[in-house]
C-alpha cells in the first residue's frame, strides 16, 4: 500500500469516527444502518464479485446472525458469545448450502439459496414458540464491552464502526492472502485455475461460507441495533436489495459495497422529493447502470478517470509481443 | 441581509422556546411503499385530507399545521428511523403506522422522546406494553373480537367454527384474540386454517372449511385475499355463513368480490354506509378529492388528524407530555369535535371504545343488523 | 375422494398458469441464458393494460385485449429485448440478472403510481358457471384455463418443432454460433423468442386476473412459483414447464390439505432442492453437458 493510500483511508477512517458526532439521533441511527448492510453486502461481494457465485440468502444469513444473537442475549448470555456463534453457525450451514448446489452446475447456487431464504422465513415465521413467529422478538439489550455500555445511540455507532473496521481488516487480509487471490483466479478463468492445481470447488464453497458469515456478523449488530427482529426483515426481497447494493456498487471492488449499500439506503433521502417516485427512478437508474459500467458505480468512475486521464502511449512495436 | 439576520434570530427564539409556538409540525409517518402500501396511502390521505379540512378552518390554536410524510417502506427498521426522523424534525405529535410489525418496533422511539403517537394498528399487543405514549385510532381487535363472538353466539346460534385467517402479524393478532373469545362462549373450532400472504388458490381452505362440519366461518383475511376466498367459496357453493371481521365486509372486498359477497357479515368499527350523515359526508369529500373510494384505514386517518387537533386546543398548546396525559380517560364527542365522527374514548392503555356496526352484504352494499355498544 | 378430486382439478386449474409463465422463463433462458426476474411482473402487466383500455380508452373487453397483447410485444418484447437484453448481453449474466430485478420492481411501481395500489376486479373470460364432477366443483374458467394453457404450449411445442422458423429458433438456443453459419438469422429468431414470452405471458395474465385480481403485487409470488416449475419440469424443456406448472399447482393443493397449511409453502421449494441434488435437469430435462 502506498503512503498516499495510506493517507486516503486515515482521511477515511477520521471520516467516520466524526461523522455522527453533533448529529441528531436519526442521521446516527442511518449511518448505523449503513455500516451494518456494509458489512453483509461485503460478505456477499466475497461471494459474487471474488468468487462469481450468486447468492440469493444474504439476508436470510443476516437473519439466522439476528435470530440466534437475539435469542442467546434475550437469555441473559453476552453479546460477544452470541455473535461468534451467530457468525459460526452461519459459516457452517453456508457448508451445508453449498455443497450439493456447487456439486452441480453454478447457477444452481442461486436456485438454491432462493429456495433456501424462502423456507428460512417460513421456519421463522412457524416455529413461533423458539422466535416469536410474525410477531416477532423485542427487547434485545445493547452489549456492555469492557465495561463501556453501548445503550446510546452515538455509543452503538461506534460499537457499529469497531465491528465494521475488523470486519473490513478481515476481508482485506483474506483478499490479499494466497487463498483471496485463488479467489481472484477463479472469478477470472476456472477452467484455467483447476488446472493450475486450484480446487475450484473447495475454494468456492469456502468463498460462499465465509460471505455467509458475513452476513451473520450484519445480523448479530442488527438485533441490538434495531432491538426487534421479526420474519419479513430477513425475506427474499432482502436479499435482493442486498445483491443490488454490491452491483450498483461494484462487484469485485473492495470498497464497492459500502459505496453500493451507501446509495441504497441514502438515496431514498435523496430522492424523496420525487415522493412516490423515487424507486421507479432508482431502479430505472440500474438498469442504465447495468447498461454502461456492469462494474457498477466504482467501475464507471474507474472509466471516466481512464478517459480523461493523460495516457502513456505504449510502444507500438511492443505491442505485438504483448499479445504473444 | 437584516432581514435575513432578523429572521434567523427570529427562528433561533423560536426553537429555544419550549414548546415551540407558531410552528405545529405533524408527521405521519406511513407505508407509502411495500405490501402495506394499499393499507397506508389510504390511512394517509385520511390524515392528509383532515389537516388540509382543518388548516382550512384556521389550523390549531390560530397555527397552520405543517404535516411531514415519512414514507416507512412497510420496513419496521426504516419505519423506526422514520419516526426518529420525523422528532428529530422537531413534530409534537405523530400519526401511523399501520402495520403492528412497524409500531411495536417505532413505539419505543416515540416512547423515548415521549411523543404522542397515533397509529393505525390494530394488533392487541400495541396497548398491553404500557406505553403512555400510544393512542389508538380504532378499537384492538381484542375489542372487536368479543362483539362478534358474542354475536354469533347468542344471535346465530353458532356452536362449531371453521376459522380462516392470515398467517401474518395482522392475522396473527385477531387470530389469538377471536380464539380466546371462542373458549369463552364455547365454541369449537372445528378447523384452523393458516393462510398466506398474497395467497392466491384458496381451494384447499374453502374445501376444507366446507367439510369440517362448522355451522359458520370466521374469516380474517387482508382485501383481496378475502375477496379471493368469498369467490372461491362461491364457487364450491360452501352453504355457510361467512362472518369477518371489518376486511371481509369493506368496500373494496366487495367491489373485489362481486355478487360472491352476498351474504358475507360481520362486525366493523367503521363504516361509510353506516348511515351516519358526518361519515357519509366525509367519504363523498374523499372521493371527490383523492378519486377512490376510502376503506376504514382512510376514516381512521382522518379521525386521527381531528382528534390531534381538538385535544392539542383542549390543552391549550402544542405541549406533546400535556397531551398524552389529556388523551388519557378523554372522551371526545361529536358535539365538542364535529371531526371524530363518532364519539370515541380513550383509556389509560391508550385503547379506544366507540360504537360499532354488525352488517351484512345484501346487493353489494353494507346493511347494518345490528349496532354493538362500546365494550 | 371427491375431497381428494377437487384438489387435484383446483390444482391442475392453478397450475396450467404457472406452467404458462414458466414456459416464458424457459425460453428466454434458452435465448439469453438468463434468469428473468421480471418474470411475475410479465404476467402481472398486461391485465393492466387490458384495465387501461377499458377503463382509459372505453375500449370493450375483447378489443382491450387486443391492445394488451400488442402493447406487451411491444413493451414487455420488443423493448424489453432492444432495452434491457441487448445492451448488458456482452457484460455476461450478473448485469442482466441485476438489471430484470430492476426491470421488476421498475414495473411494479410504475402500476403502482400510475394506476393504484390496490387490487382492482378484472372482467372474467368465460361465463361464471361452475360443474359438479363426482362432487368436486370445476368452473368453466378453470376448465377454459387449463385449456388454453395446453393449446398455447401444446401450440408452441409443434411450432418449434415442427416448422422451419421454430426449427432455426431452436438452433438458435442451442448453439447460436454454429446457427448463424448455418445461415439462420440469429438476431430475428432471438426477437421471436422475445415476442413469444410476451404473448404468454398476456395470455396468462388474462386468463388468471379475473380470479387473482389484477395488482401490482401480483407478480411477487407468481415469479417465484413460475421459476420453480420451469426448475422442477427443466429447465431447457418446453414440455418441462407444463409438467412443473402442473405438478407445483397440485402439490402445493394437497400440501395444504394433508401435510400442513402453514408449510404449504415450502414444499414446492423443498421439490426444488431435491431436483436439484438428484436430477439438477430436471423431470423432463436433458443434461446440458456444460459446467461453466
Amino acid at each position: 500500500m502506498n503512503p498516499f493510500k495510506l493517507l486516503l483511508l486515515a482521511v477515511g477512517l477520521v471520516a467516520l469516527f466524526v461523522a455522527p458526532i453533533g448529529q441528531g439521533n436519526y442521521i446516527i441511527y442511518t449511518l448505523n444502518s449503513w455500516l451494518l448492510f456494509s458489512i453483509a453486502a461485503m460478505g456477499l461481494n466475497l461471494t459474487l464479485g471474488y468468487a462469481g457465485q450468486v447468492s440469493l440468502a444474504q439476508a436470510g444469513f443476516m437473519g439466522i446472525g439476528a435470530y440466534v444473537t437475539a435469542l442467546m442475549t434475550l437469555a441473559g448470555i453476552h453479546w460477544i458469545f452470541a455473535a461468534v456463534l451467530a457468525i459460526s453457525s452461519c459459516f457452517l450451514v453456508g457448508l451445508m448450502l453449498g455443497y450439493p448446489a456447487l456439486r452441480v452446475q453454478h447457477h444452481f447456487l442461486a436456485f438454491v439459496t432462493l429456495a433456501f431464504n424462502t423456507l428460512l422465513f417460513l421456519v421463522l415465521r412457524n416455529e413461533e414458540e423458539m422466535t416469536g413467529g410474525s410477531l416477532g422478538l423485542v427487547g434485545m439489550p445493547r452489549p456492555d464491552i469492557f465495561g463501556l455500555s453501548t445503550g446510546g445511540n452515538l455509543q452503538f455507532y461506534y460499537f457499529t464502526l469497531v465491528c465494521f473496521v475488523c470486519a473490513a481488516g478481515v476481508m482485506w487480509w483474506i483478499l490479499r492472502s494466497p487463498w483471496g487471490r485463488a479467489f481472484m483466479a477463479l472469478r477470472e478463468n476456472p477452467i484455467r485455475a483447476e488446472s493450475l492445481g486450484l480446487k475450484v470447488r473447495r475454494q468456492t464453497l469456502l468463498a460462499f461460507a465465509i460471505g455467509s458469515a458475513f452476513g451473520g456478523l450484519a445480523g448479530a449488530i442488527q438485533a441490538p441495533l434495531v432491538q426487534f427482529i421479526e420474519p419479513h426483515s430477513f425475506g427474499l426481497i432482502h436479499s435482493l436489495k442486498l445483491l443490488l447494493m454490491v452491483v450498483v456498487g461494484g462487484s469485485g471492488f473492495f470498497f464497492g459495497p459500502m459505496l453500493g449499500a451507501a446509495v441504497v439506503i441514502l438515496l431514498p433521502e435523496v430522492l424523496r422529493f420525487t415522493e412516490g417516485y423515487y424507486l421507479i427512478i432508482y431502479s430505472a437508474l440500474v438498469i442504465v447502470l447495468m447498461a454502461y459500467s456492469p462494474g457498477g458505480l466504482i467501475g464507471l468512475g474507474q472509466k471516466l478517470f481512464d478517459k480523461f486521464r493523460p495516457k502513456q502511449q505504449a510502444r507500438h512495436d511492443l505491442k505485438q509481443g504483448v499479445q504473444l | 441581509m437584516l432581514r435575513t439576520f432578523l429572521g434567523a434570530t427570529a427562528v433561533a427564539l423560536v426553537l429555544s422556546a419550549i414548546p415551540a409556538l407558531g410552528e405545529v409540525k405533524v408527521g405521519s409517518i406511513i407505508e407509502l411503499s411495500g405490501p402495506g402500501a394499499a393499507a397506508g396511502t389510504n390511512f394517509h390521505d385520511g390524515v392528509k385530507m383532515g389537516f388540509e379540512e382543518i388548516n382550512a378552518a384556521g389550523g390549531v390554536l390560530g397555527e397552520q399545521v405543517q404535516l411531514s410524510e415519512y414514507d416507512s417502506q412497510t420496513d419496521p427498521q426504516v419505519s423506526r428511523a422514520m419516526v426518529q426522523k420525523a422528532i428529530d424534525d422537531g413534530v409534537y405529535v405523530i400519526t401511523g403506522t399501520v402495520f403492528s410489525s412497524s409500531t411495536v418496533v417505532n413505539m419505543l422511539v416515540a416512547q423515548q422522546a415521549g411523543i404522542p403517537q397515533f397509529t393505525g394498528s390494530e394488533a392487541p399487543s400495541i396497548t398491553q406494553k404500557g406505553n403512555p405514549y400510544i393512542f389508538r385510532t380504532t378499537f384492538g381487535a381484542q375489542k372487536g373480537m368479543p362483539k362478534v363472538v358474542k354475536y354469533m353466539a347468542e344471535e346465530m346460534g353458532v356452536k362449531k367454527v371453521a376459522i380462516v385467517w392470515a398467517n401474518t402479524e395482522f392475522g396473527k393478532g385477531g387470530y389469538g384474540a377471536f380464539m380466546d373469545e371462542a373458549r369463552n362462549y364455547g365454541i369449537e373450532i372445528v378447523a384452523d386454517l393458516p393462510t398466506e400472504q398474497a395467497q392466491t388458490d384458496f381451494s384447499a381452505d374453502v374445501l376444507k372449511a366446507k367439510n369440517s362440519g362448522a355451522d359458520a366461518v370466521f374469516v380474517y383475511l387482508t382485501e383481496e385475499e378475502s375477496a379471493r376466498f368469498l369467490r372461491e367459496a362461491q364457487k364450491q357453493s360452501i352453504g355457510l355463513p361467512l362472518v369477518g371481521e371489518t376486511t371481509l365486509i369493506g368496500a373494496k372486498v366487495i367491489q373485489l368480490a362481486g355478487d360472491a359477497a352476498s351474504g358475507a357479515m360481520g362486525h366493523v368499527g367503521l363504516t361509510a354506509d353506516a348511515g351516519i350523515p358526518a361519515i357519509t359526508e366525509m367519504v363523498d369529500r374523499f372521493k371527490a378529492k383523492y378519486n377512490y373510494t376510502p376503506d376504514h384505514n382512510a376514516i381512521k386517518g382522518y379521525t386521527a388528524a381531528w382528534t390531534i387537533k381538538c385535544v392539542t386546543e383542549m390543552v391549550g398548546s402544542t405541549d406533546s407530555q400535556a397531551i398524552a396525559d389529556k388523551m388519557h380517560g378523554l372522551t371526545l364527542t361529536t358535539d365538542e369535535c364535529p371531526g371524530v365522527l363518532m364519539d370515541a374514548t380513550w383509556d389509560e392503555t391508550g385503547e379506544m371504545s366507540r360504537e360499532s356496526f354488525f352488517v351484512e352484504v345484501e346487493n353489494g352494499k353494507q346493511t347494518v343488523k345490528a349496532i354493538l355498544p362500546p365494550n | 375422494m371427491a375431497e381428494f378430486l377437487q384438489l387435484i382439478l383446483s390444482g391442475l386449474a392453478a397450475g396450467s398458469i404457472y406452467a404458462l409463465a414458466a414456459v416464458g422463463f424457459t425460453l428466454l433462458w434458452q435465448a439469453s441464458q438468463t434468469i428473468n426476474f421480471a418474470q411475475g411482473e410479465f404476467v402481472m402487466l398486461p391485465a393492466f393494460f387490458v384495465l387501461v383500455g377499458m377503463t382509459v380508452l372505453g375500449l370493450p373487453l375483447w378489443t382491450s385485449i387486443a391492445f394488451a397483447l400488442v402493447l406487451s410485444l411491444i413493451v414487455l418484447g420488443l423493448m424489453f429485448k432492444k432495452l434491457v437484453v441487448e445492451p448488458m448481453l456482452p457484460h455476461g449474466t450478473l448485469p442482466l440478472v441485476i438489471a430484470t430485478i430492476a426491470l421488476g420492481v421498475l414495473l411494479k411501481e410504475s402500476v403502482k403510481e400510475f394506476y393504484g395500489a390496490t387490487a382492482q376486479p378484472f372482467p372474467a373470460i368465460f361465463p361464471q358457471t361452475v360443474y359438479n364432477v363426482a362432487g368436486a366443483s370445476i368452473s368453466l374458467q378453470d376448465i377454459g384455463n387449463l385449456t388454453v394453457s395446453m393449446l398455447a404450449i401444446v401450440g408452441l411445442q409443434l411450432f418449434l418443432g415442427r416448422t422451419r422458423t421454430g426449427r432455426c429458433m431452436q438452433a438458435t438456443a442451442q448453439n447460436p454460433n454454429v446457427a448463424e453459419i448455418l445461415g439462420v438469422n440469429v438476431k430475428r429468431m432471438v426477437l421471436y423468442t422475445f415476442l413469444i414470452n410476451a404473448a404468454l405471458a398476456t395470455v396468462a395474465s388474462v386468463l388468471i386476473s379475473p380470479i387473482y385480481l389484477a395488482k401490482f403485487s401480483n407478480g411477487e409470488t407468481l415469479g417465484l412459483v413460475a421459476f420453480i416449475a420451469a426448475i422442477v419440469g427443466g429447465f431447457n424443456q418446453i414440455r418441462g414447464a407444463l409438467v412443473g406448472g402442473l405438478l407445483i399447482g397440485v402439490i402445493d393443493n394437497l400440501s395444504a390439505v394433508y401435510i400442513s397449511a402453514q408449510y404449504r409453502s415450502a414444499m414446492p421449494l423443498i421439490l426444488l432442492i431435491i431436483i436439484i441434488l438428484v436430477r439438477p435437469q430436471g423431470l423432463l430435462g436433458t443434461s446440458e453437458g456444460r459446467s461453466v
